[in-house]
């Protein structure tokens, strides 16, 4: 069921668009934003919400990088690997995530906090390498500077 | 030397807020563009020899003179602005929106009210967090100050615009695939004809443009066309904002005159090659672009002289390569990143794409062939122009036939060596 404010902020979008299913990514965020990720049963109910199929809101769910259809962790670190990040020492970077982490590139730490995933271009070339922890951007970064960063996410 | 669009960034990385943008001498060009015809402000901005900042390089007054107007034409009509800034490489829609979010809106309304639009959307990339939050906040004072919504400054004219986030795919900035992304569907791109500007988002006529585009609209109408083209230093008109990344001094961006030299970008604004690094060559716009080398240093940047170097000038920021990077590696990472955002609408993309990938990761790992530097060349036929959907998968081969072109021996040592060079 989505509850009554996930309801509200979905409807309140409605105007926007002369087709309820245009709002379809919008909705999918607005429940991510609160469960951390879409799972089948949530997609049904907007797939209801917005009058469409829930096999083909899926379609769309699994076509953008940014909807999760997996449980993901309190965090979720979403490191550039596009061609100037790369240049400018993703490699290293990703390296030290993951044996600072523990895990590999698209899995969550045992204790759920942190999920590693890699993204495409972050548009701030000039101070590469860069990664996003959930809303922030984390730039110019060296693997020196990543455990202080991670601090910050509990 | 004269800036346009960046002129008001604010230093301290804030955003101008409606009053501050006002007493710039915001929003004058679109009081201007109200007193004119819709067909009159089409006309301005022909005159002007604007051409469409995302890449293509398309004339923006002829596109928008494609789209119907007057009593028989559909409505609504609309008009996208394309923020899905996601080419790899590329930077400079993000400073614009971030510093000055009110000069998008004010060139939005001027390029709505040319085609008679009745809703604009701002189609955003979703990681831009910030560009969002002050783009919100920028809409909500154009509405507070009647510069959107219901008969804007007493004009008759009304215009509805909305801010819409992605989901996150390279395709959503290809014009057809935002369409079908903004209508809520996996952003494949749609065939044309029909064209976008007769049919387009949900049915109607719409314009697609990309946000430096949009913000050069009204200081056109405010100035007029003759001191817009009076801005460049080449056939092109208007300012361009360059850009370097990779290993130069100072990484960044600049807005400079149009037809500015790659050398001038590269070594004035950039300062050069860092320390003890040689220069091998660069994507002049964007990660979809053929490298230029050293030969083609004193090319002017601009639409006309880049593409008679055998490259685009694309999104005008430049990707630097130097000697101590792998060429053969940084394409692979390229065409990993193209290969993975194929939509998998058509073979030459999805297939030969990711078949690319693979070979140069072989290639990399020291387990390349010669006749895979063949293969690779079949591939950037079999997915040039005119055997795809869309325009992806011919910039995806772009910097890898040029690759091949200007780093062959580079390759070849890979294969001979039976290793990478540079690991």
């Amino acid at each position: 069921m989505l509850s009554p404010e996930e309801r509200q902020e979905i409807e309140a979008e409605f105007g926007h668009y002369p087709d309820k299913r245009a709002l379809s990514i919008d909705a999918m965020k607005v429940v991510q934003k609160r469960r951390g990720w879409v799972s089948d049963e949530a997609l049904k109910d907007i797939a209801e919400l917005l009058e469409m199929p829930a096999g083909e809101l899926d379609s769309v769910a699994t076509f953008y990088n940014l909807i999760f259809r997996k449980p993901v962790g309190r965090h979720v670190i979403m490191v550039c690997d596009s061609v100037s990040c790369w240049i400018m020492g993703y490699d290293r970077l990703r390296d030290h995530l993951m044996s600072r982490l523990g895990i590999r590139m698209g899995e969550t730490t045992p204790d759920g906090r942190f999920t590693l995933l890699p993204i495409v271009c972050l548009g701030t070339c000039d101070h590469a390498p860069a990664l996003m922890v959930d809303d922030d951007l984390h730039r110019d970064l060296d693997p020196d500077k990543i455990d202080s960063i991670l601090e910050g996410y509990k | 030397m004269e800036k346009v669009l960046t002129k008001d960034v604010p230093a301290d990385g804030s955003a101008l807020d409606v009053r501050g943008y006002e007493q710039a001498g915001g929003y004058q060009g679109l009081r201007k563009a109200l007193k004119l015809t819709p067909k009159e402000v089409v006309e301005v901005v022909k005159q002007s020899g604007l051409r469409g900042r995302g890449g293509a390089g398309f004339p923006t007054g002829m596109k928008w003179s494609f789209v119907p107007v007057g009593k028989d034409a559909p409505h609504p009509k609309y008009l996208c602005a394309n923020a899905d800034e996601m080419e790899p490489g590329t930077f400079k829609d993000r400073l614009l929106m971030e510093s000055t979010p009110h000069q998008l809106i004010e060139g939005m309304i001027c390029a709505a009210y040319a085609i008679e639009a009745d809703v604009a959307y701002i189609f955003l990339r979703g990681e831009y967090i910030l560009s969002a939050e002050r783009l919100r906040k920028a809409l909500a004072e154009a509405y507070a100050n009647h510069y959107l919504g219901k008969n804007i400054l007493g004009s008759g004219y009304s215009l509805e615009m909305h801010l819409h986030l992605s989901g996150g795919r390279y395709m959503c900035g290809e014009e057809t695939g935002l369409l079908n992304a903004l209508e809520g569907k996996r952003a494949n791109p749609r065939t044309k004809p029909p064209f976008p500007q007769v049919s387009g988002l949900f049915g109607k006529p719409t314009i697609v443009q990309n946000i430096e585009t949009l913000c050069n609209v009204h200081h056109i109408i405010n100035h007029g066309p003759d001191w817009f083209k009076g801005l460049s230093k080449s056939a092109d008109s208007g300012t361009k904002i360059y850009g370097a990344s990779g290993k130069v001094k100072h990484p960044g961006l600049w807005e400079l005159p149009m037809g500015t030299t790659i050398r001038e970008i590269l070594e004035e604004h950039a300062g050069g090659m860092k320390e003890g690094l040689r220069f091998r060559g660069l994507l002049p716009g964007g990660a979809s672009t053929d490298f230029l080398v050293e030969e083609h240093l004193d090319v002017k940047m601009d639409f006309t002289e880049v593409q008679k170097a055998g490259s685009r000038m694309g999104t005008g920021t430049m990707i630097v390569l130097d000697d101590r990077t792998c060429p053969v590696g940084m394409v692979k990472n390229l065409e990993h990143f193209f290969a993975q955002e194929s939509c998998g609408w058509c073979t030459p993309c999805w297939s030969g794409l990711s078949w690319a990938e693979k070979m140069l990761q072989s290639i990399e790992d020291g387990q390349g062939q010669e006749t895979d530097l063949e293969r690779l060349a079949f591939i950037c036929k079999f997915a040039a122009p005119g055997n795809t959907f869309c325009a992806l998968a011919p910039g995806a081969v772009e910097p890898l036939q040029s690759a091949l072109k200007y780093f062959r021996e580079d390759f070849e040592r890979h294969i001979h060596e039976k290793r990478c060079p540079w690991r």
